[in-house]
């Protein structure tokens, strides 16, 4: 084993640091990485935490994360903000809401930016939860970009999703279209200490009413950061949703999911990589392209050839 | 490979002026830069917690209270505490002239100062990075 990878498993945090660049940046020494860690995962329960943005995602996991401290648990945070389509560039603020936790040596968090993936994740999003699961993290919380209706890949990888949300956002209409509103595991009404309230989690209960009955019925928590309220309540229900999903084998299932997306994502990854190697796939196009311009060969034909021989 | 840079934007010690960091950290987004933003009022430990944790290659310190020779020297020491030499420090804010030598002797690769244009601080950072 290398050394990184030793110290990685260790918890070592410039270790880990350093191990989440690498599969930030696609280097070659992670991949050997992630092949010696993959054994030492599977520990950590894993919660996604989603919802439009500006709904309090950042201090709710503040807010989860001292809980979670309390009882001895060590916490991982993998916060998501947008990369620019533009500059490329990112400005990761979600950790503002979470500098209280910086000095203490059982939580690691880690600022990533979405690097062009759609979805509300960020792609090397699989290995940094490897990581920091390998490196002995009893939670990882994962929170996504600020999402709209339908980013919705969370699920692919967290044992329990909350979707956040705030009171205000619109009539009971909005409750029931798809996309986001079906992938709660928990429902939070965030900043219930604004009004409307009520009136958000009345629309949420009838909703889950039209569902009709089902073994797991997702609850709904009103919290409020500000005014400390709701956050026993809400890790309660996280933790009776861990029973269920182990109760009802939903649990490995949920596991199945995730690696098979992350097995995609990999060779999804590479197989861009090879695409877009404009060098290579320059050359591999070449020679069909006299061709074409002598009406021999059609370019769809000729697109069918050249993945024909890339898939082979 | 892609590699980007990335770069903590911190703010020490009690001082409640965050316009110019701000503007310093939209800049380095729109430059191609991972930003990340501290917020206010961090302490040395907190913010080389943080450099660790995001294994940034730059640390910038914005600080306008006068209290720089002791927060941004503490930083600095720190971070070679923990073996992060390889991470480019830079300064800015209301820091005096005649206290830049001994900030630089301390560390701190560089310090702009107000109406410095922000490209220069791009590109400075572009040219220097360690890593």
């Amino acid at each position: 084993m290398s050394e990184l990878s030793a110290k990685v498993i260790a918890g070592d945090p410039r270790s880990i640091g350093r191990l989440i660049t690498l599969v930030e940046n696609d280097a070659p020494e992670a991949v050997e990485a992630m092949k010696q860690i993959h054994r030492y995962t599977g520990q950590a329960q894993i919660i996604g935490v989603t919802g439009v943005m500006g709904s309090g995602k950042s201090s709710l996991i503040f807010e989860l994360a001292l809980v979670f401290r309390a009882e001895g648990k060590k916490v991982g945070i993998i916060a998501i903000d947008p990369t620019s389509p533009f500059s490329g560039g990112a400005l990761l603020g979600d950790r503002i809401r979470m500098m209280d936790l910086s000095t203490d040596s059982g939580v690691f968090i880690r600022s990533m930016g979405t690097r062009g993936m759609m979805g509300g994740l960020t792609s090397a999003l699989y290995d940094v939860v490897e990581i920091l699961d390998a490196a002995g993290m009893n939670v990882i919380i994962i929170e996504t970009v600020g999402v709209g209706q339908d980013e919705v890949d969370i699920v692919k990888i967290a044992d329990t999703t909350l979707v956040v949300l705030i009171p205000g956002l619109g009539d009971s209409v909005q409750t029931i279209k798809a996309g986001l509103m079906e992938i709660a595991d928990i429902f939070v009404v965030n900043k219930a200490d604004k009004p409307g309230v009520e009136q958000t989690v009345a629309e949420l209960e009838s909703m889950l009413d039209l569902v009709g009955h089902t073994e797991y019925r997702t609850p709904i928590v009103a919290t409020s950061v500000k005014e400390k309220k709701g956050i026993q309540l809400l890790t309660s229900k996280i933790a009776e949703h861990q029973e269920y999903l182990k109760k009802s084998k939903t649990f490995d299932t949920r596991r199945r999911q995730r690696y098979e997306a992350e097995l995609i994502e990999i060779i999804r990854k590479r197989l861009m990589d090879f695409i877009f190697d404009e060098k290579k796939l320059k050359k591999t196009v070449d020679c069909c392209i006299d061709q074409i311009s002598k009406k021999e060969l059609d370019p769809y034909t000729a697109a069918d050839e050249i993945l024909g021989k890339i898939l082979k | 490979m892609i590699k980007k840079i990335r770069v903590l934007v911190a703010k020490p010690g009690l001082d409640g002026h965050d316009r110019g960091a701000k503007i310093v950290a939209r800049a380095l987004r729109d430059a191609g830069m991972e930003v990340v933003y501290t917020g206010l009022h961090q302490t040395a430990q907190q913010i080389v917690n943080t450099a660790i944790q995001e294994d940034v290659d730059v640390v910038g310190l914005s600080l306008l209270s006068g209290a720089h020779m002791t927060l941004f020297i503490d930083v600095a020491l720190l971070l070679k505490e923990k073996q992060m030499d390889d991470v480019l420090i830079v300064g800015g804010g209301i820091i005096p002239q005649q206290d830049v030598p001994g900030l630089k002797k301390a560390g701190i690769a560089e310090v702009f100062g107000p109406g410095t244009p922000v490209e220069d601080i791009v590109s400075y950072i572009k040219k220097n990075v360690k890593r």
